[in-house]
């Protein structure tokens, strides 16, 4: 399969023109929850694990609002898996602290630390994408700059969205190129990588400025426009007061460790 | 003030790398003419398309939309009268829905939203498109995302509609389809093509470019017919006037 059935061009935009509740509210809502999400998740101390679960309550609640199939947010963020790798991989060989021990197996501060990193990674990323997949790139986009975000700022996301598309576009055309002259072998040298990427970049850029000239030819002049406007209801101030209040509350007490102990009986 | 007027005097352009791509190309075209672009490739077409809507700066030369002279000022005039669709869909739909596509150029004109909608509907409409309004445009066929480009400019309601190989990559079915829509419009028309038989359908006129310069300018059957022109410019004499005889 190509790269284009792996980054599946085109379903996020699909996802995006869904009809459901979480797709209703506005875009600013979804977008200033999101954010404060992102940062009160990543705002926890290095070690922390447990308070975190409760907010895995948001990206979920938001996928299935928004009738997004759970799989294709789950192979987006293995997609982006490695990067979180990278960044968290060298803290169990860092940080050899032994904090419990679990039969005969001895947990270190490390290991915890790179669990935390893994599962943050999973709810900011879970809930961008969720996001995304229940707004639509545009509309989002429309929804940050009313408030307030800097137009370039705005166009430097929905360009780059774009373009991702469009790059990967070319990208397929030459590896098809490549597969119909290469005997069927994937083996290529080095050398024969970096001529491609370099063209990729080349064709890439060539693609862009077209599709800049189309959107100039009709009037394109730096501002996006769309055609429904979205107001803000009660039902927005509703989600995101409610969103807010549950975010603060877990961020101040440990929840799942309050309905472990209520289940248990054991309440101090 | 008519803008359906398009007049190119003395037109030079050299791009940055030096190759020189128009050589002082002059020609007037009136009202609702429709007139042919043809030549081989790299006679500068595509380049003297882009500065009808001031996408390349004139630097040596005029170009006229109309009474006005077209300049850095005037482009965003220029681009209201002048709609172009460009040689691959692909690059000008680039919306998530054909209708969103189709609204993109009335919305960049400023206009509210319900006259947005009814120019979508008419501009669709117009090309036979309604029925793929919501589909993504990347999930269409050849024919229709030509179809739905044209429809993306016809919504602006321009005076003049420049088109550069408008049947490339059309199957026998959607080009007549095309054919029979170019007819139709009352715009005037300027069309790029190598498409010779489409020409002699569609265009009264005929302007020959070789080497950035035009080589003859006139009526389509008299230039096309010529076969020694036509070989001498990269061209061919299209099978439709060799069938026919007129005369």
């Amino acid at each position: 399969m190509g790269i284009a059935d792996w980054i599946e061009i085109g379903r996020m935009d699909e996802l995006g023109r869904m009809d459901t509740p979480a797709h209703r509210l506005d875009a600013r809502a979804k977008a200033i929850v999101t954010l404060v999400f992102i940062g009160v998740v990543m705002s926890f101390p290095l070690h922390e694990i447990s308070a975190l679960t409760p907010f895995l309550l948001y990206p979920v609640a938001l996928i299935s609002l928004g009738r997004i199939p759970a799989r294709y947010i789950l192979k987006k963020i293995l997609v982006a898996a490695p990067f979180a790798l990278v960044i968290g991989i060298f803290n169990p060989l860092m940080d050899r602290q032994p904090v419990a021990t679990i039969g005969s197996f001895v947990v270190t501060g490390g290991w915890v630390s790179f669990v935390s990193i893994m599962f943050r990674f999973v709810l900011t990323v879970g809930a961008a994408l969720a996001l995304v997949a229940c707004t639509g790139m545009y509309r989002l986009g429309a929804g940050l700059e009313q408030l307030g975000v800097p137009r370039v700022f705005v166009m430097q996301l929905l360009f780059l969205y774009r373009y991702l598309f469009v790059v990967a576009d070319e990208g397929v055309k030459m590896m098809r190129g490549v597969e119909l002259r290469s005997d069927g072998t994937r083996a290529l040298r080095l050398r024969v990588y970096g001529s491609l990427i370099g063209h990729l970049l080349l064709r890439s850029m060539d693609r862009a400025e077209r599709v800049y000239r189309a959107m100039v030819a009709r009037g394109f002049d730096g501002e996006i426009r769309v055609l429904r406007r979205s107001w803000f209801r009660w039902s927005d101030w509703g989600f995101v007061c409610g969103c807010l209040a549950f975010f603060l509350a877990a961020r101040m007490w440990n929840l799942a460790n309050g309905l472990g102990l209520l289940l248990t009986g054991i309440v101090p | 003030m008519s803008h359906h007027i398009v007049e190119v005097r003395d037109l030079f352009f050299a791009y940055p790398d030096g190759t020189e791509a128009l050589n002082g190309v002059s020609f007037r075209i009136e009202h609702g003419g429709a007139v042919a672009l043809v030549g081989a490739n790299g006679a500068g077409k595509s380049t003297l398309l882009l500065h009808l809507n001031g996408y390349l700066p004139t630097t040596r030369g005029e170009v006229r939309i109309g009474d006005t002279p077209l300049t850095r000022e005037t482009a965003a005039m220029a681009r209201r009268a002048v709609g172009m669709v460009f040689q691959d869909p692909d690059d000008q739909l680039f919306m998530p829905t054909v209708a969103e596509d189709v609204a993109f150029g009335p919305l960049n004109a400023g206009l509210p939203p319900d006259q947005v909608a009814c120019r979508v509907a008419s501009a669709l409409e117009r090309v036979g498109m309604a029925h793929v309004r919501e589909r993504p445009p990347y999930r269409l066929s050849a024919g229709e995302k030509r179809a739905v480009a044209i429809a993306t400019v016809l919504a602006m309601s321009p005076d003049i509609l420049v088109m550069d190989e408008p049947s490339s990559n059309l199957d026998p079915r959607a080009r007549r389809r095309l054919i029979e829509l170019l007819r139709s419009f009352e715009h005037t028309k300027i069309i790029a093509a190598h498409d010779l038989e489409l020409v002699v359908e569609v265009c009264a006129r005929v302007i020959v470019l070789d080497g950035g310069r035009v080589v003859v300018d006139g009526p389509t059957r008299d230039i096309l017919n010529d076969e020694a022109l036509m070989l001498a410019h990269g061209l061919e004499r299209p099978h439709i006037l060799r069938h026919s005889h007129p005369h």
